[in-house]
């Protein structure tokens, strides 16, 4: 960093540009980490305190079928959140990309909610769901829902939330995808006899998957961290892993416990994102 | 045939997608005292908001964190951003990762991280809990200057960068350089990057929830602790001015990346982030 390279042709911004940037991650970002690994491996002293040792006890208590419980609940969330992101955001993303003439428009659409108030998007839906919301009254009158009907404060009521929140990270990445796609393919494939099922199935999927990818590993993710959905339209009833890691730094006060679970998330998580770099890889020589 | 009912599956997508937030709007503007029994049009509830000291002082916390995190995650995501655009590729790789790392790692990890961080850090410097308005801003800047980073870096790339060689060549140093030749370039990317950055840390509820010690409360998370008491009238008069505030600032972003971009690819490449 501190010699300027003379490998490429004109002059440049120094690299020591970079250094603020850094240390300012090393410090409020890695450090941090750091720090809770040291933390992970610490012994616990009474009820809140904690000293620093070599110590894989937490790891051993999380070898519980009780948090394994937790763990696979997670998981289920996580997986049924991508794929049903996928279900409702492919066809969206196909409609713009081969289809919508304002495409900007409508993609802009998708991500408005996205940046806006992750609170206040998964609070709204604690009044749709509300027994007393005037849609869902009127549809309990017409029958369609019987009178005891409520989803909110239950798992249900979590599985509409993170849909509704991950969405708009599913669809931008197909979209991306798709919009370099050449519709001129899959025409000539109709043209010539093809039924439009087939040459979806043998050109446009195929061509998709690196955007199907992407979008899955952008909602997965965040989906094994989950906290605030099962908090606010889970009534806090069912936990997740998220929700555990959360626990340990509020009433259960158990720190090192907490950064142990944290850990494991985020190895759970490394070994997930690896398994899908490898597929998107096996996909590209193959596919 | 087909292509119609795409058209009907995007357009109930879109009704999943905005009806929740219409449903906040509209029942703000209902007078009656509960949220779901409308009881006549009315921005009472915007009044009472106003004029209710707990909900007031929160905002403003939540102002002056989420401004002084823009203007630090500017200076250091632009600065990050001129210096990675022309690094050597040994060097940027992993500097890339980590300005990825800081965005995708889960924020419950991040904020329980930077609890014990702070916490530790008070200890160690024998200030007792730290914790606070300050430790939020610090906290936030880790993402945000990464969104900036990003943002900037994609426009200073694709604009090409021989008007800084030629500056350079005729003897100005980086700063003059950046003065004279970069900043009037970038500020449109630098500008919206601020207002992404504005935005996410006005919204932020994870991280500063775990950051935030026991007497500094945020608007997003003084809403939170209303929500186990169910749902009110001036909560949610609250949460419908967040979002107008928001949406504002994310459509002003929006056109301050569209009307300087010259591709509109380019514009498309950006939500993304």
């Amino acid at each position: 960093m501190r010699r300027r390279g003379a490998i490429r042709a004109g002059p440049r911004y120094p690299g020591w540009l970079a250094l603020p940037a850094l240390g300012y991650y090393g410090l409020f970002f890695l450090a941090p980490l750091v720090l809770m690994g040291a933390v992970a491996l610490s012994e616990r002293v009474g009820h809140i305190d904690f000293v620093y040792a070599l110590n894989f006890d937490n790891f051993k208590v999380l070898w519980d079928p009780l948090y394994g419980e937790i763990f696979l609940r997670t998981l289920r969330l996580a997986l049924f959140g991508t794929v049903a992101a996928l279900l409702v955001g492919f066809p969206l993303a196909y409609y713009i990309a081969r289809y919508a003439k304002r495409k900007t428009l409508l993609l802009l659409l998708v991500v408005v909610p996205f940046w806006t108030s992750f609170l206040i998007r998964t609070y709204s839906w604690l009044i749709i769901l509300d027994p007393d919301f005037p849609a869902l009254r009127a549809l309990k009158w017409m029958g369609v829902l019987a009178d005891d009907f409520s989803v909110l404060y239950t798992p249900t009521a979590v599985y509409i939330g993170v849909v509704y929140t991950y969405l708009p990270l599913m669809v931008l990445p197909i979209y991306a995808t798709l919009e370099r796609m050449d519709w001129s393919l899959v025409e000539a494939a109709e043209d010539l006899g093809d039924p439009p099922l087939r040459a979806f199935r043998r050109i446009t999927l195929p061509l998709a998957v690196p955007g199907v990818l992407a979008g899955s590993l952008l909602v997965f993710i965040p989906l094994m961290g989950e906290y605030l959905n099962p908090v606010i339209l889970g009534g806090d009833k069912t936990i997740y892993a998220g929700n555990l890691i959360g626990l340990q730094f509020g009433s259960s006060r158990n720190w090192p416990f907490g950064a142990t679970i944290a850990l494991v998330l985020i190895a759970l998580m490394t070994l997930a994102v690896l398994a899908f770099i490898r597929l998107a890889r096996r996909e590209e020589q193959y596919g | 045939m087909g292509k119609r009912l795409l058209q009907a599956h995007s357009l109930l997508v879109y009704l999943f997608l905005y009806a929740p937030i219409a449903v906040v709007v509209i029942f703000a503007f209902n007078g009656g005292r509960q949220v779901l029994n409308w009881d006549g049009f009315s921005t009472k509830w915007f009044g009472e908001a106003l004029a209710d000291p707990t909900i007031t002082e929160p905002f403003k916390n939540s102002l002056l964190i989420a401004f002084g995190n823009a203007i630090l995650a500017c200076i250091l995501g632009t600065a990050l951003a001129l210096a990675l655009a022309r690094l050597r590729p040994w060097l940027r790789a992993p500097i890339d990762a980590l300005v990825y790392m800081t965005l995708v790692t889960p924020e419950i990890v991040f904020g329980i991280a930077a609890l014990m961080f702070f916490v530790q850090l008070g200890n160690w410097l024998s200030l007792g809990s730290i914790l606070g308005l300050w430790t939020i801003l610090l906290a936030h800047v880790v993402f945000n200057a990464s969104v900036v980073a990003l943002i900037v870096r994609a426009r200073f790339v694709g604009m090409g960068q021989s008007l800084e060689e030629a500056s350079f060549d005729l003897g100005a140093g980086p700063l003059s350089t950046f003065r004279q030749v970069t900043l009037p370039r970038l500020a449109p990317a630098i500008l919206a990057g601020g207002l992404l950055a504005f935005t996410f840390s006005f919204d932020d509820f994870i991280t500063s929830f775990f950051v935030s010690g026991a007497g500094t409360t945020t608007l997003p998370l003084r809403i939170f602790s209303s929500l186990r008491f169910g749902i009110s009238p001036i909560v949610n008069a609250a949460a419908a001015m967040i979002l107008a505030l928001t949406l504002l600032s994310i459509v002003a972003a929006y056109l301050v990346l569209r009307r300087t971009a010259q591709m509109r690819r380019e514009a498309t490449v950006i939500p993304g982030v």
